[in-house]
Formats: structure tokens, sequence, C-alpha cells
């Protein structure tokens, strides 16, 4: 079993892990047992932020699965990992029980203030971490299942799907902003307290989230190589270079393509899982299009179709977003814009796709 | 009873003194003499006299005797207004009298005079000689039911010279009677009748209030009857002011997509950028207008006619180096076009912030925009009028350019079979360059139109950029007929989902909807037909 994640291993596949497991021990115990004066101490706030940027490498290493190894360019894939993260922030919410405003035992803040009585049945045992963990992976997962099932049977490809899952995650972000639909309207979920008893804001939380964010990530890529060095992963390739031949062929690609397609979804729903006790937020606003634009652009600049550079650029540009929006807010979106247009004319392997070619490594990926 | 007949015979005195005009001096004061009593029966009776009299002064009459300023001197009769500086006046000449009348008695009210005073004051307004206060008079009676509107309401009736004001008239009247459980029967089902004629939500309001516990049973079928005749006839007027924003909806959807939809057919490539040159339009309008309004203020009805070439240009231009610069590298990956021009998008959006300020600007309407054309209930307001119209124009132009011009025929050449049209001798470098021109100039047109309806500010384009890519989509590509059914059919559904569904759940059920309907038609209504494999 072991051995099957670790198969056709290359440098930078054991490089990527390694480097993972030595940051999820090492920013805990820089951040927890180094005192505060030291140079080397890393402050609580950072320790959140990079667990951030973790987070959404799984969602880039994600889309970089069905994008870069199937062809399928999602731009809704913001709604999946929206979607998990809701079905964590729900089990934060029921978590408050009565230290909430309104100290209503059962009914989060919002739903008092609405004036409702119970607590609708989407609600239910969400109580429970477990079935929110279970939810956090089935939500995206079916709505992925339904949606895709549909989408690849009717052989909806190219730019119509880009745009119909582009479609998909604005009529949630309209669904979610709405007040009835029970999910806290245009406020979302937010004000956590605990999570499995301990308290979100304590250090020690935080370090254990980021450690285990690392942890799923390094888990998320090994699934995902797992994946695309097999033979599944063989025909996904020749279904993004050659559909119909691959069809002709005698390949049922529509099941093939609904396959990764639910990993995906339920990989990023797991990033939004761990993402939202990290900031402590979920709103709406993640579902809107131009999220899910963005995290394509995380995975352009590291490189399609090569895992590492997914989750590279996810932390590149979300650090340079930080630092950028930080020092001169009006100049990042030229930024961004600026990179989505380089990226895509200079950079079409992106800096991994690029440094391979050029230092004649073998990538371990057919990037196109 | 004793009351109707009062009623009845000032109304006759009325009708007689009204018969006698001009009225000459001494019958006026006979009139006026008739409120110097202390009898309520008359002061009832005089009050109705002197409302049809007509005489100048009876406003100033009844209106001093609703204020209890009127008092009348017993030994001869005389009437006398005490005005607001305590002096008096003497009601028949109305000029102060030689010197102050002493041994006056006040003329006295109690209900039955106020209700009769409010009746007559009324009535006066209903034979105002301004038609329009005529008919506000009879809307006001429509609104009070006070019967004792009802005898001058007959009096003015039988005069009335308009039929429109008489339509009033009659459907006040028949407001009265309706609820006036003493009038005969036939009466009220003669007004139920009416009501139901008027067939406005008032008269539905009224009719419903028709039951058995005040009516007979004719009465309430006869109201019911009307009742459902006005329900009717308001859904269908509902149906039309629904079908009607739609339409006004999918103008602007077309104005909005059908750029799109060229850039799209012939080049294959989604230009993510297409709503920026929307706003790029809207912003040139709003500079054109500036000009204007600080340089020559006379042209500013023509600023939206001057704007419309020059958003085109910019647009136009704005759109030819985009395409020079950054697609026409990306030609056959289409995927990482719509990233790159998504950051032109970004780029663009910023830069209008930079420029001209995150806040929304202000574009004024020209006069022929402003205004509102009634028809019976149905409302048309100019402004939508005219973006119906344009929008319609600049189709039927385009759909000249395609079908007319040589430009027109290498375009569609190349949406057909683009290696075969290269083949043929067409250079379809220069096609592509000058369809995106023309795409973005037709966005930056439908700029100016947007700019009329909606927030002018750097998030324009965004708003319309998803619904614009289900038009193009759900009409197929590469059809500007599509896109034009596509835009109206999205603009109706969307409408007349909306009262069902509310809003924004109408638009996520279309939502879902296209997505249904992509996935059973991946191609859109009008697709090409076409032998390639991966078309």
């Amino acid at each position: 079993m072991i051995a099957f994640f670790f198969r056709k291993f290359d440098r930078m596949a054991t490089g990527f892990v390694i480097l993972l497991a030595a940051i999820a021990i090492l920013v805990p115990v820089l951040n927890l047992a180094v005192p505060e004066g030291s140079p080397f101490h890393i402050p609580t706030y950072l320790v959140s932020l990079w667990g951030k940027y973790l987070a959404f490498a799984l969602l880039a290493v994600a889309l970089d699965l069905v994008w870069g190894y199937c062809g399928i360019l999602s731009l809704g894939h913001g709604a999946f990992f929206a979607l998990g993260g809701y079905a964590m922030g729900m089990y934060l919410m029921r978590q408050i029980g009565t230290r909430g405003v309104y100290a209503d035992p059962v009914l989060p803040d919002f739903m008092v203030f609405l004036n409702w009585k119970e607590l609708p049945f989407t609600w239910y045992f969400f109580d429970h971490f477990a079935y929110a963990v279970v939810m956090v992976v089935l939500v995206p997962s079916v709505l992925a299942l339904v949606f895709g099932w549909f989408a690849f049977r009717s052989r909806v490809t190219g730019v119509y799907l880009s745009i119909i899952t582009q479609a998909l995650t604005y009529a949630l972000l309209l669904a979610f902003f709405r007040n009835d639909m029970g999910f806290g309207g245009n406020n979302g979920l937010t004000d956590f307290k605990d999570i499995l008893g301990l308290s979100v804001q304590a250090p020690t939380t935080r370090a254990a989230l980021f450690a285990l964010t690392a942890v799923f990530l390094a888990l998320g890529f090994l699934v995902a190589r797992a994946i695309v060095v097999s033979r599944f992963g063989q025909v996904l390739a020749a279904i993004r270079d050659a559909e119909s031949r691959t069809r002709f062929l005698g390949y049922r690609v529509e099941r093939y393509k609904l396959l990764v397609f639910v990993v995906s979804a339920a990989m990023a729903g797991i990033a939004g899982a761990l993402y939202v006790p990290q900031v402590g937020i979920i709103n709406p606003s993640e579902f809107a299009p131009s999220n899910s634009i963005e995290a394509v652009i995380w995975v352009a600049v590291g490189g399609r179709g090569t895992l590492v550079g997914a989750a590279l650029g996810a932390v590149l540009v979300n650090f340079a977003k930080t630092w950028l929006t930080g020092m001169l807010p009006e100049f990042w979106l030229y930024g961004l814009g600026a990179l989505f247009i380089l990226v895509t004319l200079f950079l079409p392997k992106g800096i991994i796709g690029a440094l391979t070619s050029r230092f004649g490594r073998p990538g371990d990926g057919g990037a196109q | 009873m004793f009351r109707r007949f009062v009623i009845l015979f000032s109304v006759l005195i009325g009708l007689v003194a009204l018969a006698a005009a001009p009225i000459r001096a001494d019958d006026a004061s006979l009139v006026l003499k008739r409120l110097a009593t202390d009898n309520y029966g008359e002061i009832e009776a005089g009050v109705a006299a002197l409302a049809a009299s007509g005489l100048p002064v009876s406003e100033a009459v009844l209106t001093a005797l609703a204020d209890s300023r009127l008092s009348y001197r017993p030994s001869d009769k005389a009437l006398f207004i005490k005005d607001t500086s305590g002096g008096w006046i003497d009601a028949a000449t109305n000029a102060a009298p030689a010197e102050a009348p002493s041994g006056l008695k006040s003329v006295k009210l109690n209900n039955r005079v106020r209700r009769a005073l409010e009746a007559a004051l009324g009535s006066m307004t209903l034979m105002s000689p301004d038609p329009m206060k005529r008919i506000a008079a009879a809307e006001a009676v429509f609104k009070s039911r006070d019967a004792n509107t009802l005898a001058p309401l007959d009096v003015v009736i039988g005069k009335e010279a308009d039929p429109v004001v008489k339509r009033y008239f009659e459907e006040a009247r028949a407001a009265v009677l309706l609820l006036k459980t003493d009038a005969p029967e036939t009466d009220r089902v003669r007004a139920a009748e009416r009501l139901g004629e008027r067939g406005d939500q008032d008269s539905l309001a009224l009719l419903g209030s028709v039951t058995e516990a005040n009516a007979t049973a004719n009465i309430v079928s006869a109201a019911k009857l009307a009742a459902k005749g006005i329900e009717s006839r308001l859904a269908l007027l509902s149906t039309a002011q629904n079908a009607w924003y739609g339409l006004s909806l999918g103008s602007v959807l077309l104005l909005a997509a059908i750029g799109l939809a060229i850039t799209f057919g012939v080049m294959g490539i989604i230009n993510m950028a297409h709503g920026e040159m929307v706003m790029l339009g809207a912003y040139t309008t709003f500079v054109v207008q500036e000009i204007i309004r600080t340089k020559v203020p006379s042209l500013f009805d023509w600023s939206l006619p001057i704007a419309i070439p020059l958003a085109f240009c910019v647009s136009g231009l704005v759109g030819l180096l985009i395409e020079r610069v950054i697609i026409r590298h990306l030609y056959g990956r289409p995927l990482e076009t719509l990233l790159a021009t998504w950051g032109v998008s970004l780029v663009l959006q910023q830069a209008v912030r930079s420029v001209f300020g995150a806040n929304n600007r202000e574009v004024g309407a020209p006069s022929y925009m402003a205004g509102v054309w009634d028809l019976g209930g149905f409302q048309i307001t100019y402004g939508r009028l005219w973006i119906i119209v344009f929008s319609l124009v600049v189709f039927f132009a385009l759909l000249g350019v395609m079908k007319g011009t040589s430009l027109g025929l290498r375009m569609r050449a190349v949406i057909q079979n683009r290696r075969m049209a290269a083949a043929m001798g067409i250079r379809t470098p220069v096609v592509d360059a000058l369809t995106f021109a023309l795409g973005s100039g037709v966005a930056g047109i439908a700029g100016v139109a947007l700019s009329q309806i909606d927030n002018v500010s750097p998030n324009l384009g965004q708003s319309y950029i998803i619904d614009s890519f289900l038009v193009v989509v759900f009409g197929g590509v590469g059809n500007l007929w599509g896109t034009l059914l596509g835009a109206l059919s999205l603009g109706l559904a969307n409408k007349f989902l909306e009262p069902v569904a509310g809003a924004v759940l109408g638009k996520i059920i279309l939502l879902a909807v296209i997505i249904l309907f992509i996935q059973r038609r991946p191609r859109g209504l009008f697709a090409l037909k076409g032998r390639a494999v991966d078309s």
C-alpha cells in the first residue's frame, strides 16, 4: 500500500514530501518552543498565514489534477473549496453553544436573529466532528459527481465546460447570499470558539492546524501523484491530448473524467475545511468566480501538470499578494493581471516546467 | 328617510336655482337667508341649496360655517363672517359692513349639518370649471365613499359634458352606491358592473368587501363577476409588464453579448475582458458628458449621439491593441487566452479605478430618455424604450455587416472553416484582428447604453460578463440570430421567474436550467453543423 504511493518517485517529489514533513515539525517547534525574543521564533500570526497558503496549495494540487492531467479547466473549484469550508464552519458554529451573543444552546446567533425556532435539517448532526468530516468530503464529491455526470456524459468540453463551471460557482454564490438558505447569508459563519474542545485562538491549536494542513497537503500530493503515474493517469493524459482518439480506442472517457473530477473536488473540500479554522471565517465571497480563476493562475504560474509546481505557485502568488496588498495596495491588481498575461505568454509551462526543460531534468508529468 | 327627502328637496331647489342663472342679487340674499336660523333641518337644507346655487360667495360662507365663524342678525336675517383678525364681513356683499353689527347669533352645527357641509364643499369642487380638479374631486369621493356626495354627484353627472370627467363621476357614484345598504338592488348591481369596467386595484378591493352581510345574493354575484373580470385584466396587465421588463433586460443582455458572440464565433476564444470594453464605453460617455457640461452645456442632449462613435473607437482600439499584443500569440490555445484576457480585465479595471476613482460616476440622462409613457396602467419608460430600439439597431447593423460587406463574408468563411478559408486566400490574422476590434467596439457602444441604466463604476463589466457568456453559449456560436433569441429568452425567463421565485432564486433557477440545457445541447440553440470531431 505504502509502496503504491511512492512508485516512480523522482527527486522533486521526494524533496517536496520531505520539505513538507520538515516544516510540519519545524514551524510548530519554532513557534511554540523557541522564546519570543529569539530570531528563530515564528509568530503565531505567521503560522496561521502560512497555514492558509498551504490550504490554498492543496486546492491548487486538486485543480492541477483535473486541469494539468485531464484538460478540464474548472473555473468553479472555489465552489468545492467553499463547500468543504462551510461544512467545517457549521461544525465550529455548533461548538459555540451558549457562548454566542444570544446564548442559545442549539441555534447559532444568526438563526436566533432571524427568529428561527429550530435547527434546519441541513444542520443536524453537525455537532459531531466525525459527521462534519464526512460532510467535508461528501458534499463537494456529490456535487462534482452530479455536475460531472451531466457535463461529461453530454461531452461538454473546452471553454464551454469552463463557462458552466463558472456559472455553477456563481449560482452557489447567489444562493449562499440568501439568508433563508440557513448558512448565515452574506455574513457567513464566524466567531468560532472551539475545535475538538481546543480554543481555535490558542497558539498550540494554530500550530497543530498548520502541521495538519502540511500533512494533508503531502497526502493530497501523494494521492494525486499515485493517480497520475498509474495506468489510469496515462489514460487521463491521453484524454487531455486527444479526447476523441482515446474514445475511439475504446476507453469510456466520461468515466475517467468523472472519477478524477470527484477526487479533485473532495481534495478541494478538505483544503477548504483546513482553511476555515485558520482564518476564522467563511462567507459566500469564497464562491466568487474570481477566486476560482485566481486558483487557476496559481497552477499556471507554478506549472500545470507538475503537481509540485501547482503547490509552489499557490504559495508564491499568495505570498506576493499579502506582500503587495500590504505595501502597494493599488498595484496588486496590476500585478495579478500582469501575472496572468505574462505567464500565459512567456511561461506556458510555469516555473517548474521552465526549470525542468532548461536543465534537461526529467519532468514528473507531461506538461503541455 | 326624512334626510333623504331633505337632500332630494334641496337638490331640486338647487337645480331650480341653477336653471335660473344668472342669479340676481336679491335671490342670492334669499338663499343666504335660509341659513339664518337655529333650526338644524333648515340649516342643512340651506347648505345644500347654497352649494347648488353656484354663488361666488357660497364657498366662503360654507367654509366659515364649517369653522363656526358664521353668524346672523335675527332682525333682518343678514349673514356675517368673522374673519381671522376678528372683524366682520357681510356675507351677501363680501365687504366689511359700514358699522359693526350687533346682536349677532352664531349659526350652530350638529353632526348632520357637518356631514351636509362636507358633502356640499366636496360637491362644489365637483363643479369646478377646471376638469382636472373635477376629476380629483371625483377620485376623492371614490376613496371616501361618503353617501352625502351622492346627490351632488347625480347633479353633476347630468350636467357634465366632458365624457372623461363624466366617467370618473359615474365611477365615484358607483363606489358610493355599491356599499350603500339602503340603495336599490338594481343600482348596486349596476355599480358593481361599473367598477368592473374601471378595473383597477381599488375597485377590486371595493368589490371584495361586498359580502352576504351587506348585500343581497344578486349584488354579491355581480360583484364577484366584476372582481373576476378585474383580476384577469390585472393579471394580463402584469404579464404585459413582465414581458416588457423581460424585453428590456433581454435587449441589455443582447447589447452586452453581441460583441462577445462575434469574437467567440470567429476566433473560438473567450474574451474575459469583454465586460471591461463595455465599461470603457460607459466611461467614454461620462467623459463626453463632463466635457459638454463644462464647455457647451447646450449640447447636453447630443451627448449620447456624440459618445456612441467615440465609445466604438475607444473600445475598438483597445481591443485591437489587446489582439495584436497578446491574443495573436495564443491562437489554438483557447484556455490560455481565457486566462490572459482575464488578466487584461484586471489591469483595465484597476487602471480605470486609478484614473476615475472607485466610486460610481454620474452619467446624466438626456431629456428624451426621461419620463414615462402610461398606456392605461401599462408603463413604458422612455429610457428603456430607447435602449430596446438601440439594441435592435445595433443588432441589425451588425447583421448587415456580416451579410453585406466583404469583411463579413470573410468572417463567415473563417467561422465555418478556418483552414479552408486560409487556403482560399483569406488572410485570417487580419480577419481575426478586425473581428476582435469590431466586437470590442460594439461592446463600447453597449457601454453607452448601459451607462443610462446602471452605475458607471470599474465593476460595471463584471456584472454582465457571466450573463453575456451564458447568452452566447445558450444561443449557439457564430450565429447572431441565436444570440438575439438567447438574450431575449433569458431576459424574459428572468423577469417571469422573478415574481414567482424572487430575484435571487429566479436567477439561480435560470443558471441551473442553462447548465442543464448546455448539457443537452452542448453547442447551443443554433449549432453550426460541421464534420470535425473536435470542433
